[in-house]
């Protein structure tokens, strides 16, 4: 199958899944369910990655900025910028795409090499939606306070480090972060946010619904989930951040 | 009463089907039989609108499946029930929680009403008491017991089982074969059911079509498969040198 066959079948596959779900209580019960599962689960690995980002950006930030013309609250200024228009929104999108795009892929794909598809679609049941449309709106709900707490973590991680090593007193540090701080650099943040969101649920969901054969294509299916998806978020943060930043 | 009028599906360049017609009479056990890639399995999905046919007619009671809108295929779809080869248990999902998900996702009953449709079949298929396991805690033949108490749950009038004994032992094979007789009988469904098992053919197969290269080879009963001359149903019947040598002496 060619590139636009698949282009074609992708925006078939997201007509049946975007939706009215077919009983509200269900989806709902269904939505809960996926907030714990893709979401809460991805709590500790963005806590600690945050937290070890942060402190690596304020202690590069120091290395480089060894000069007394420098003030100290640049490094607060650099993690606070680098986390916000960067490191959050995307490269935690990227890690989540590994974590929660193999989750997704894996377990779709094994309910259709299991015939828990065939099994939904025999009952009449819209089986796209009814599995798919859950994922997308958890994530959507989710990921932003993921990446608000990464934020958050990051920053945290550079206070941490500046203090420890005496790069950056503390009233230095919390000048730098609070310096002509733009809040709509988090609107952008968030906006990218839950555009990889959506990306990450559909393009893993895509994979796993389509998977044909055993084990070894959900395994393929499952790792075409995190580089496809990888790949469209590289791509549209560049196209995001020239739609919003540079106009 | 299932009536399928000359149906044809191809995949590709591959011609599966090609023109098969029959009848699968209410109140008793349809058997489809024929070798690996006789084009069985296919069949089946058609007849479930798992595939799309490319021609011919498949009529529900004389209703048209194939010249049905979505909304009116979902009502039929309500009539159905289906035991995968599987089972194609939902193995997140308890014992309970797998019968009672066609209720929950059709019906308006009451948590205490679904559960008392639930113990009622699950009691109807021996495995009362065993509402909370989950799937993987459970042997081959209790899952397909479960799979048939889920297709049960919504009182179906066609009910659909692919290979249901394949991979289990003998005893449990006429087990599952002997619970999906008596249930077509008491619920008087149109079952059909796909199988190689001959001893499935000869334990509760009322009506049988054989298939060979996606067309419909012979149909009969369990009584005239034995009789006929018909060479691929010989074949296919004394597969064995015990039975071939049993049909030489006779």
């Amino acid at each position: 199958m060619n590139f636009i066959e698949h282009i074609g079948k992708y925006f078939i596959f997201l007509g049946r899944t975007l939706r009215k779900p077919e009983k509200v209580s269900v989806f709902r019960s269904m939505t809960m369910k996926e907030i714990d599962i893709l979401g809460l689960n991805s709590l500790p690995i963005v806590s600690v990655v945050s937290v070890f980002v942060g402190a690596v950006v304020a202690l590069q930030t120091a290395f480089n900025m060894e000069s007394p013309l420098f003030p100290d609250y640049l490094i607060g200024l650099a993690v606070r910028d680098s986390v916000i228009l960067e490191f959050s929104p995307t490269m935690v999108s990227l890690i989540l795409a590994g974590k929660v795009g193999s989750n997704i892929a894996s377990n779709i794909g094994f309910m259709r090499a299991s015939e828990q598809i065939d099994a939904l679609e025999v009952m009449g049941i819209n089986s796209a939606n009814y599995l798919v449309l859950p994922k997308i709106i958890s994530l959507i709900l989710v990921n932003p306070m993921l990446i608000v707490l990464s934020m958050a973590l990051c920053i945290v991680g550079g206070w941490i480090a500046g203090e420890m090593t005496g790069f950056c007193p503390t009233e230095e540090y919390i000048y730098g972060i609070q310096y002509e701080f733009r809040p709509f650099n988090v609107a952008y943040a968030l906006i990218k946010t839950v555009v990889f969101a959506f990306v990450i649920a559909t393009i893993s969901a895509y994979q796993g619904y389509y998977t044909r054969g055993g084990a070894l294509e959900v395994g393929n299916g499952s790792t075409r989930a995190v580089v496809f998806s990888s790949m469209l978020i590289i791509f549209l943060n560049y196209v995001l951040t020239q739609i919003f930043l540079t106009n | 009463m299932i009536k399928v009028d000359s149906i044809h599906k191809s995949f590709a360049d591959n011609h599966v089907l090609k023109g098969i017609s029959a009848e699968f009479e209410q109140g008793k056990t349809n058997l489809i039989i024929g070798q690996s890639g006789s084009g069985k399995t296919v069949f089946l999905k058609c007849m479930l609108g798992l595939h799309e046919l490319d021609a011919g007619s498949i009529f529900f009671d004389g209703r048209d499946f194939n010249r049905m809108d979505f909304k009116e295929r979902k009502e039929v779809r309500k009539e159905l029930g289906m035991v995968f080869q599987g089972g194609a248990l939902f193995d997140s999902m308890t014992v309970e929680e797998n019968v009672m998900f066609p209720l929950n996702m059709f019906t308006n009953q009451t948590r205490g009403e679904k559960l008392m449709r639930v113990n009622e079949v699950l009691d109807r298929v021996n495995l009362n008491g065993k509402n909370h396991l989950f799937p993987s805690e459970t042997s081959g033949g209790m899952q397909k017991r479960i799979a048939i108490a889920r297709a049960i749950s919504m009182n179906p009038k066609y009910l659909f089982c692919d290979e249901p004994n394949s991979g289990l032992d003998p005893r449990t094979a006429i087990v599952i074969d002997t619970l999906i007789a008596e249930i077509t009988h008491e619920y008087q469904m149109t079952t059909v059911i796909n199988t190689h098992d001959m001893n499935s053919v000869m334990e509760i197969g009322e009506k049988i079509v054989f298939l060979k290269d996606g067309h419909k080879a012979w149909e009969g009963t369990s009584d005239s498969i034995l009789k006929t001359d018909h060479e691929a149903v010989v074949d296919f019947v004394y597969t064995s040198k015990i039975l071939r040598s049993i049909r030489e002496k006779n």
